[in-house]
């Protein structure tokens, strides 16, 4: 079935939006991240034009992070403290992100940045994240081994210490106010919700217990990609809220089944596993600037959607 | 009395046209709903004429449909330290979001070279480029025509208008999903031996309807208020899916 969008002025199949909503909203629900680094190319892929696609994108995660925060909410599994705190940093980043975005833009090439972003970024945290996991698998295969938490790096030294209850945390407020602002920043850049920097931020960074990380991430990423929405809406006139309908209720549905299916699994076989999808989608992403294109011309519409 | 004689003569120096154009459309307009999916559009007419059928010359009938015309870049990859990267570019200062050039038989004998260039009829000569920066400009244009013709917003329909006995013609347009909205303009052309002896125009608006509609100015005119609208869909679609979910664990 053939449905119009208003914004993006195209028709495409509503069954297939659907679809990829559901999937990207298990991922959101398993793992603590919005989904955006999945769903925006994947809505470019099937022809909506960029501007909306980011836009929209940005309105949809508040709606699936949404809907996996309700559930991690009744298992008490989020820090409001930690959570409100990166958000505040969060709000300043993305701010800041936007400011540099239109920077670029009046320079050009903001398409090539944005994607080297995204490769960069996807490709670091994919590997460190991967071998991490593996070697926190293997050891938790070999009898005697203890989990080991809360090492104590350079980042325990810093001032302005808090307590952080439900992460079992006692440590400086600035780590996670500046992982907030580079999540901030990233997310306005790559129209993202950032939780695939946040989270592995959040497990190796601050030290937090895998279990709480995921919740308090979809917290932080709700109120910054609502921020995003709106300065979208009203600057750019790109959100389109037929197509975000039909990608958030497959959404909200595929969070709350992820959610539950990420409850199930182990703190490191989740890690591997987000691992492994960053890894792939960094692939694929550099696979497309390496490979010569099928089509070299492609068409952009000034002052147009 | 001056100014009779003057009215009289006035209507005897107005050349009257040998062969006119009688239009009918299908459909004066088009809405484009929430489940639009296309269109077709029927064009079909008659040609009056006062003398008989002239012998010399073969009668041709064109019919173009144009969608508004729209600024549009063409950009070009190339390979930079390893990388495909968009380097060149070409700013083509009109070019129509849809066209469709159907006519009665080959263009080339339906319609003279010259007489493209003066009506602007096939694809190339409805767009217009300016400022041509690189030097193969050429490739550009038919880069553009390449993509827009993959998503049928360009079509050229040789020989699929009909002609009945000289007298009766008909085709039918398909539009396809991804139109934009704007004035249509529907052109008929008539030639005989190459020649365009007449043209006629109608417009055929094409316009969102409905929900669409307002969903669309609502974005535009009260922004705030449309973001703020779009938010709580997604927060209260959150929430339900959450409710609804934990109602069916129970």
């Amino acid at each position: 079935m053939l449905i119009y969008l208003p914004i993006a002025e195209v028709s495409v199949n509503a069954f297939l939006l659907l679809g990829l909503g559901g999937i990207v909203g298990v991922l959101s629900g398993m793992f603590g991240v919005g989904g955006g680094f999945l769903m925006t190319p994947l809505l470019f892929f099937i022809g909506i034009p960029p501007a909306v696609a980011v836009a929209t994108e940005a309105n949809q995660i508040v709606a699936s992070s949404f809907s996996g925060v309700m559930a991690h909410f009744k298992r008490k599994t989020v820090d409001l403290k930690m959570g409100t705190v990166l958000l505040i940093g969060g709000l300043v980043g993305s701010a800041l992100g936007i400011l540099l975005f239109n920077y670029l833009r009046a320079m050009g090439q903001v398409d090539l940045l944005v994607k080297l972003c995204y490769v960069v970024f996807l490709g670091i945290i994919g590997g460190l994240m991967f071998f991490e996991s593996l070697n926190a698998i293997r050891k938790s295969k070999k009898p005697g081994a203890t989990a080991t938490r809360r090492r104590h790096n350079w980042v325990h030294n810093l001032p302005f210490k808090m307590k952080f209850r439900v992460s079992g945390l006692y440590i400086s407020v600035i780590p996670p106010i500046l992982v907030g602002v580079l999540v901030g920043i990233l997310a306005a850049i790559m129209g993202v919700g950032g939780g695939f920097i946040m989270v592995p931020a959040m497990i190796y960074l601050l030290g937090m217990p895998t279990k709480v990380v995921v919740g308090t991430s979809l917290f932080q990423i709700i109120f910054v990609t609502a921020f995003t929405t709106m300065l979208h809406a009203t600057t750019n006139y790109t959100v389109d809220v037929v197509l975000a309908v039909l990608l958030l209720i497959g959404g909200v549905i595929g969070a709350q089944i992820g959610t539950r299916i990420g409850v199930k699994m182990k703190a490191e076989q989740l890690r591997i596993l987000l691992a492994i999808m960053v890894l792939a989608v960094c692939g694929k992403l550099a696979f497309d600037l390496l490979v010569q294109p099928n089509e070299l011309y492609s068409l952009g519409m000034e002052g147009h959607a | 009395m001056m100014i009779r004689l003057l009215a009289l003569l006035l209507v005897l120096a107005t050349p009257a046209k040998a062969e006119q154009i009688v239009l009918g459309l299908s459909r004066d307009r088009v809405a484009i709903t929430a489940t639009f999916e296309g269109s077709d559009i029927l064009v079909f007419g008659a040609i009056k004429r006062e003398a008989p059928i002239p012998s010399t010359g073969d009668l041709g009938v064109i019919v173009t449909v144009a969608g508004p015309d729209l600024p549009v870049t063409v950009r070009r990859k190339e390979r930079r330290f390893g990388i495909w990267v968009n380097t060149d570019n070409v700013e083509v200062s009109a070019a129509p979001t849809f066209y469709a050039v159907a006519s009665s038989g080959p263009m080339r004998e339906v319609l003279r070279d010259v007489e493209d260039l003066r009506y602007r009829v096939t694809i190339p000569r409805a767009i217009r480029s300016v400022g041509a920066i690189v030097s193969d400009s050429p490739n550009f244009t038919e880069a553009l025509i390449r993509i827009r013709a993959g998503q049928e917003l360009y079509q050229v329909l040789e020989g699929s208008v009909d002609v009945e006995q000289e007298t009766l013609f008909r085709t039918a347009i398909t539009l396809p999903a991804n139109l934009t909205e704007g004035d249509y303009v529907v052109r008929i052309l008539l030639t005989r031996d190459g020649r365009v002896i007449d043209e006629y125009v109608a417009t055929i608006p094409v316009q969102k309807v409905g929900l669409e509609r307002w969903l669309y100015n609502l974005a535009h005119e009260n922004a705030f208020l449309y973001g703020l609208m779009s938010l709580s869909i997604a927060i209260a679609a959150g929430w339900g899916a959450s409710a609804a979910f934990s109602l069916l664990r129970r």
